[in-house]
């Protein structure tokens, strides 16, 4: 009977998580525009219900009727798995973050949580990985050059980057001394690791951007030069799933900076998972508006800066915080 | 031993960078530029080859439909041409007139210039920052043309009519507030480091390789060579302004991106002064036989109706011979050279296109460089290609 019980626990979290997430990647394409045209002088969408606010729903109806087209050069077995794959690992990326404590409901203590790994932050590191493979196989299996450039210029960022970002999260793993994102949580009762840990808190943010492939770091993309390179001969719902697993990575890594750094759910007044959205789209606001400010950077830049800048500090970073918290200063 | 092998890649003709219809072939090694050739002639349309087939008055129009982005400089230099062929002396008021709609056109052109130029860098915003600039500095060229792109108001002889009460001051409020946003976008831009890495040293060129590739213009300008038809050739009263021509240094992406926002700034400069020091008087040359009457004296008195017929219907019949002449347009020297046999129509128009010389050098400019580099190059040099085409 219990396992029963387990059972169905599992599904409705993770059909309600499902759900909730989806709704908030598509407001979260909305809130871009919206914000986006904010800072440039123009309204944004607003034509489709009160303020655009069914904008969302739109734009997905109009994928799904759009034609769907497979190069005739592609590799279609890849062609058609790249868009899941990213989707998938974009997803599967939020069970391990913990969106709230704990609630009792018909007396069974239930954590808000999809799945309460240990090794949570090494699951999200693999994950966040898993999800590149989905931009490089795209653009490769496109049988596009440009797309190949896109494929390539996602390979060569993602290693730049990648150690960077695992280096980043070291700290917090020390603070905490867990890789459990809830026990990290829990970590920061009293003070957030945002003000314990502030160097950590730039980098990972700095690396996260260039996970998302978002300005200034958008090269696999970069429309003006690749002419979106990877997806440029994605159309229909396959690219709509792109755009999807983008801003459903987006989210999630809001929502990891949220959790790692920010206090996950916990705040005062309200309950958890409120906290956890308003932090998660403090974040979101914070990448909307410095997409409106920089330029983007060329991709043998990036790599410079990976290798060559934040390489280095975030090893240094791991150094001195472990040397702090061995002095017992942290 | 691997053999190494290039890829070609088309770069345009549809292609969000290459503004317009520009294709550029280009050959990569991974993503180096190994050799580039542009490729042109996907807007052609054969407007040199129309203008034989038209009177003076009707080839003006097509002036327009050259650099789109200018289209009030377009008109200057073609009635430079024109004027020079006829040699009639042009009203000191109509002069004044004309230097500071094509100043104020100068803005807009660098003000799209700018927009697009950040755009294919990445920086969106910009691009919104600086269609604002341009669509109030369209409105202020709207209310005397009627028209936003092609205004066809410079007209051989003078101008197509008086300026539209109100006019000067729209254009004051206009310039009095540039500079500000100016300073605007310059926030966003210069000092910033990634717009400063990605056009520092990027695409140089220079100041022999310049000359040499017959460019004119902010990209002459910015390799350091002190050349603007403006100062060296003036036209259209041009030396009683005060202005002055910035210069580069370094030649690459980021120095022509200082000189066109410098020329921006002069460019106020100069429209403010030819607003304060406009003078009273005629705005149409003093040459019956060439340049029509006013409309209302049309209405009124006969010997006008019938020479607005005259030159309507039958066009004007220059004197046998030819002439150039060139202006300093956004781009650079657009010169105009016109070919008369006595005819109404003329034996031959041949344009000097800046853009077109200019886009010569591209190649040289992005040899060895990034397929990122190639657009920032392609941006720099400010292009538009119905003049390219032709």
């Amino acid at each position: 009977m219990e396992s029963l019980y387990t059972l169905i626990e599992m599904v409705v979290k993770n059909i309600v998580v499902v759900l909730v997430l989806m709704g908030c990647v598509a407001y979260t394409t909305l809130l871009e525009r919206k914000l986006l045209g904010r800072l440039q002088v123009r309204l944004g969408p607003n034509r489709v219900g009160p303020f655009g606010l069914l904008q969302p729903i739109a734009d997905g109806v109009k994928s799904f009727f759009k034609e769907d087209i497979i190069p005739d050069e592609a590799d279609k077995t890849l062609y058609v798995l790249a868009p899941g794959i990213s989707l998938f690992a974009a997803l599967s990326m939020f069970a391990v973050i913990p969106f709230g404590d704990t609630v009792t409901f018909l007396g069974r203590q239930i954590k808000l949580v999809v799945a309460d790994l240990d090794t949570g932050l090494l699951y999200l590191l693999a994950l966040a990985t898993l999800g590149e493979y989905g931009v490089v196989l795209g653009g490769w299996a496109s049988g596009n050059k440009y797309g190949v450039l896109g494929a390539l210029r996602a390979a060569a960022q993602m290693i730049s980057y990648e150690v960077a970002l695992g280096l980043a999260v070291i700290g917090t793993i020390i603070l905490a001394g867990s890789l459990n994102l809830r026990d990290i949580v829990s970590a920061q009762e009293g003070m957030w690791f945002v003000i314990k840990y502030p160097a950590g808190f730039l980098f990972y943010l700095v690396a996260g951007l260039a996970e998302i492939n978002r300005t200034p770091f958008d090269m696999p993309e970069s429309e003006s030069e690749l002419a979106c390179g990877f997806n440029i001969e994605y159309s229909s719902m396959k690219f709509a799933t792109f755009m999807i697993a983008e801003y459903a990575h987006m989210f999630t890594i809001a929502a990891i900076v949220t959790t790692l750094f920010l206090g996950g759910w916990m705040g005062p007044w309200l309950p958890g998972p409120i906290w956890f959205l308003i932090k998660v789209f403090c974040v979101i606001f914070f990448f909307i508006w410095e997409r409106g400010t920089y330029p983007r950077l060329r991709y043998d830049h990036i790599m410079q800066f990976g290798w060559k800048v934040l390489l280095p500090l975030t090893l240094l970073n791991v150094v001195v915080t472990a040397a702090l918290v061995a002095m017992g200063v942290l | 031993m691997a053999e190494t092998k290039y890829m070609t890649i088309n770069m345009g003709p549809q292609h969000p960078a290459t503004h317009g219809v520009l294709r550029v072939v280009l050959e990569l090694d991974g993503e180096t530029v190994v050799s580039s050739i542009p490729d042109i002639g996907y807007l052609h349309r054969g407007i040199e080859k129309i203008f034989e087939n038209r009177t003076y008055w009707q080839g003006q129009p097509l002036t327009d439909r050259l650099d789109y982005t200018s289209g009030m400089s377009n008109n200057l230099a073609y009635c430079l041409a024109v004027e020079k062929l006829l040699g009639i002396e042009i009203p000191k008021r109509a002069q004044y007139i004309r230097v500071m709609l094509s100043e104020l056109q100068r803005i807009a052109a660098h003000l799209l210039w700018i927009s697009t130029h950040a755009l294919d860098m990445g920086a969106m915003t910009v691009l919104f920052y600086g269609f604002r600039e341009r669509e109030s500095c369209l409105k202020v060229l709207e209310t005397v043309a009627g028209a936003r792109l092609m205004p066809d108001y410079i007209r051989f002889g003078g101008l197509r009519e008086e300026l539209p009460e109100g006019f000067l001051k729209e254009a004051k409020a206009f310039i009095d507030d540039l500079p500000r946003r100016i300073d605007e976008y310059e926030t966003l831009l210069t000092e910033n480091v990634i717009w400063k890495r990605r056009l520092k040293g990027v695409c140089p060129l220079s100041a022999e390789d310049a000359i040499g590739y017959g460019v004119t213009g902010p990209v002459l300008r910015a390799s350091g060579v002190n050349y603007d038809v403006r100062k060296a050739y003036p036209y259209s009263s041009y030396e009683d302004f005060d202005f002055e021509i910035p210069l580069g240094t370094a030649g690459d992406v980021y120095d022509r991106y200082l000189v066109r926002l410098k020329e921006m700034r002069q460019s106020v400069r100069i429209v403010d002064q030819a607003i304060q020091k406009l003078p009273e008087g005629p705005i149409k040359a003093d040459a019956p036989e060439y340049v029509p009457p006013e409309k209302e004296e049309v209405s009124k008195d006969m010997a006008a109706l019938i020479r607005h017929f005259k030159i309507m219907a039958d066009g004007i019949k220059p004197p046998k011979g030819e002439a150039y002449a060139s202006i300093e347009s956004s781009k650079g020297e657009l010169g105009f050279y016109i070919v008369s046999d006595g005819s109404e129509k003329p034996y031959r128009v041949r344009i000097r296109p800046p853009s077109f010389l200019n886009l010569g050098s591209v190649s040289k400019m992005i040899e060895g460089s990034l397929v990122a580099d190639v657009v920032a190059a392609i941006g720099s040099i400010d292009i538009v290609l119905g003049e390219i085409d032709k």
